[in-house]
């Protein structure tokens, strides 16, 4: 199993929640002081880094027009860390490609981080949360073929070294396709899509990428993975590696179970600070029509948590944190639980979680929790 | 409705499946509806129908109507209507839209009149002129569902659809509704930039009614309309909103009827 170093780089210091009805799309950036967010970017750079040096490899996302997290541009933070780091792989999860506007940009960001890291990108594509929406102009409807469309436009500009070609289709019109640099890895950097119900997995897993989940707990995960599983068997290609399935989840290491608790306590920042009205979280379209009626039905998103305890967090599996002894438990049930997986994203920073704190957790894991772990195949 | 090709009971145009009623008696009408789909059931349509023949389509997209690839905005859905009158050997014909519905009107008189006998748009989106930077209509997809209620009615505590009062049938066709209408309206939102310099080439006359009480396609915005379009005139209706048809439906069809005297 390989580990991957994960914050979303939020911006915590904000006014009580009862004073916003939203931390997403519009909450006015004048609450967004530079100075201390100078003091963010660097701190979290240091922490991808820390955990480089701890022999975990790195992760990193982008959102648009939210306090939750200070990336819109997660191509420029890799650019950064490419430069910074020596060894780990860099993932990005991902490039929100059903709203960006030019997927032959999006190409030519990932082959030139690719270049500049000698080769350690990997590319994820995602739909991206449906409070992108309107925080990045996009649709909501039709996205998946935007999505699919956008992906065949940068795999074709990634792997044509013979001139340009042109492209005109529903969504996409260039008429000189010629990326400079081409990637340094050949044919291209390998690929994950995230999927957040077995419904969407059928084109991840006949491409045979990594699909990634988030926070989608024990039961769904087990069906995501289920769905790649038996679409790659019904395809003729046997059974995948679990090198192809991802789950990301909240951990915290601590020495002892109550400091992994405590610890986890701060990283909830991340679930409890995500107040978005229901006109942001449920754009028509983004959603099937039998799962907007549900949550119109139910008032329940399934992007939002409420008011998970930590208990119930960690019983469903959203959350691993205590001792070293107890996360490498948690994991390795997870792990039976949903048929095996071959990455975990640890999302090991957010909120409040201070960068001492921060550090502690992310060196118990990679020195305690991560060697343990390697027999997970 | 004379040469509709029909398949199977459903009315077809050139190849695509389009759910249509037909019903009353008089000059024909085209009704175009709006965001809320075309309301069968709702009672200004029983007393038009004793003045008119009535041709009421289901947009692609909407409830009860399948998807069109080829339809993908306001634009080509003009195009399948002129197609629809053509297919149908309509002539003379009155088209009435409402929001949404009025825009496409619009978008089909500029291509052409040629079978048309006049306009009728209620509370009619579609063109824009306010600066870059001011909203022509409220961005409605960005705000709390009592609020767009508060901008479509005169008296929204009476009119709003209560969501929890819903029938599961009910409900999915509002979901799938502004699932449509998303894929109408959303970008450019609500109008065409290209609509207003084309109003000239409407030829035929036009009649506006307007709720009142509209504040998502404010009177104001209607008077603007009609002095934009070559033969218009504006008829306000009271105690009404976006949807007079459904607020104050025997002020609307009295409005109708006066107008299309």
């Amino acid at each position: 199993m390989r580990a991957w170093f994960f914050t979303e780089t939020a911006y915590p210091y904000l006014p009580p929640q009862d004073e916003f009805e939203s931390i997403r799309v519009q909450l006015p950036n004048g609450i967004f002081d530079p100075h201390k967010g100078a003091d963010l970017y660097h701190r979290y750079l240091d922490e991808w880094l820390y955990a480089e040096d701890c022999g975990l490899d790195i992760m990193l996302n982008e959102h648009h027009q939210t306090a939750t997290c200070m990336d819109p541009a997660a191509p420029i933070m890799l650019g950064i860390l490419a430069r910074q780091s020596r060894t780990a792989r860099l993932l990005v999860l991902g490039n929100p490609i059903a709203n960006r506007r030019d997927p032959v940009r999006v190409a030519e960001e990932m082959a030139m981080v690719d270049v500049i890291s000698r080769g350690r990108v990997e590319v994820g594509f995602v739909r991206g949360v449906p409070y992108e929406i309107s925080a990045m102009n996009s649709k909501p409807v039709g996205m998946h073929e935007r999505l699919w469309e956008a992906h065949d436009l940068i795999l074709k500009a990634w792997t044509t070294h013979d001139g340009p070609f042109s492209w005109e289709s529903e969504h996409f019109h260039h008429r000189q396709v010629n990326i400079w640099p081409r990637p340094w890895q050949q044919p291209h950097p390998p690929v994950w899509v995230t999927a957040l119900s077995a419904g969407s997995i059928a084109p991840v897993a006949d491409h045979h990428y990594v699909v990634a989940t988030f926070l989608t707990g024990r039961d769904k995960t087990r069906d995501i993975f289920a769905a790649y599983r038996k679409r790659r068997v019904d395809q003729g290609h046997g059974l995948p590696d679990n090198d192809r399935t991802a789950y990301a989840a909240l951990v915290y290491t601590g020495e002892t179970d109550a400091a992994g608790r405590a610890g986890a306590e701060k990283l909830m920042w991340y679930i409890t600070h995500n107040k978005v009205p229901p006109h942001f979280s449920n754009p028509p379209g983004y959603n099937s029509v039998d799962a907007v009626v549900n949550v119109l039905r139910s008032g329940k998103s399934p992007y939002l948590f409420g008011n998970f305890s930590l208990e119930t967090l960690i019983e469903q599996g959203i959350v691993f944190a205590g001792s070293p002894d107890t996360v490498e438990r948690q994991i390795r049930q997870f792990y039976d639980d949903v048929g095996g997986f071959g990455h975990l994203l640890l999302m090991g920073q957010a909120g409040f979680l201070e960068h001492d704190e921060t550090v502690t957790g992310i060196r118990l894991f990679g020195r305690e929790v991560y060697p343990r772990l390697k027999d997970l195949a | 409705m004379g040469g509709l090709p029909v398949e199977g009971g459903v009315p077809r145009v050139r190849g695509a499946e389009l759910p249509c009623r037909h019903f009353g008696s008089g000059p024909p009408l085209l009704m175009l509806h709006g965001g809320a789909g075309p309301t069968p059931r709702a009672p200004f349509l029983a007393a038009l129908a004793e003045h008119f023949e009535i041709i009421l389509p289901t947009h692609p997209w909407f409830y009860g109507s399948p998807p069109l690839a080829r339809v993908a905005g306001v634009d080509d859905l003009a195009y399948l209507y002129l197609d629809l009158i053509e297919d149908s050997g309509l002539d003379d014909l009155t088209v009435m839209g409402f929001s949404m519905g009025g825009w496409l009107a619009l978008e089909m008189a500029t291509k052409s009149c040629a079978r048309l006998r006049r306009l009728v748009l209620v509370d009619a989106v579609g063109v824009k002129f306010t600066d870059r930077e001011t909203r022509q209509f409220p961005d409605i997809f960005a705000m709390p569902a009592d609020r767009v209620g508060q901008l479509m009615f005169h008296d929204p505590a009476r009119m709003a659809p209560d969501l929890a009062s819903l029938s599961e049938e009910e409900l999915t066709a509002f979901v799938t509704n502004r699932e449509a209408l998303v894929h109408y309206v959303w970008e450019p939102y609500m109008h065409n930039p290209r609509l207003l310099g084309r109003l000239h080439r409407v030829s035929v006359p036009v009649e506006c009614l307007w709720g009142e009480s509209d504040r998502l396609a404010t009177p104001d915005y209607g008077r603007q309309l009609a002095a934009a379009l070559p033969d218009a005139r504006f008829h306000l209706i009271l105690q009404a909103g976006h949807a007079p048809q459904l607020e104050q439906p025997r002020a609307f069809v009295a409005a109708v009827l006066a107008a299309c005297r």
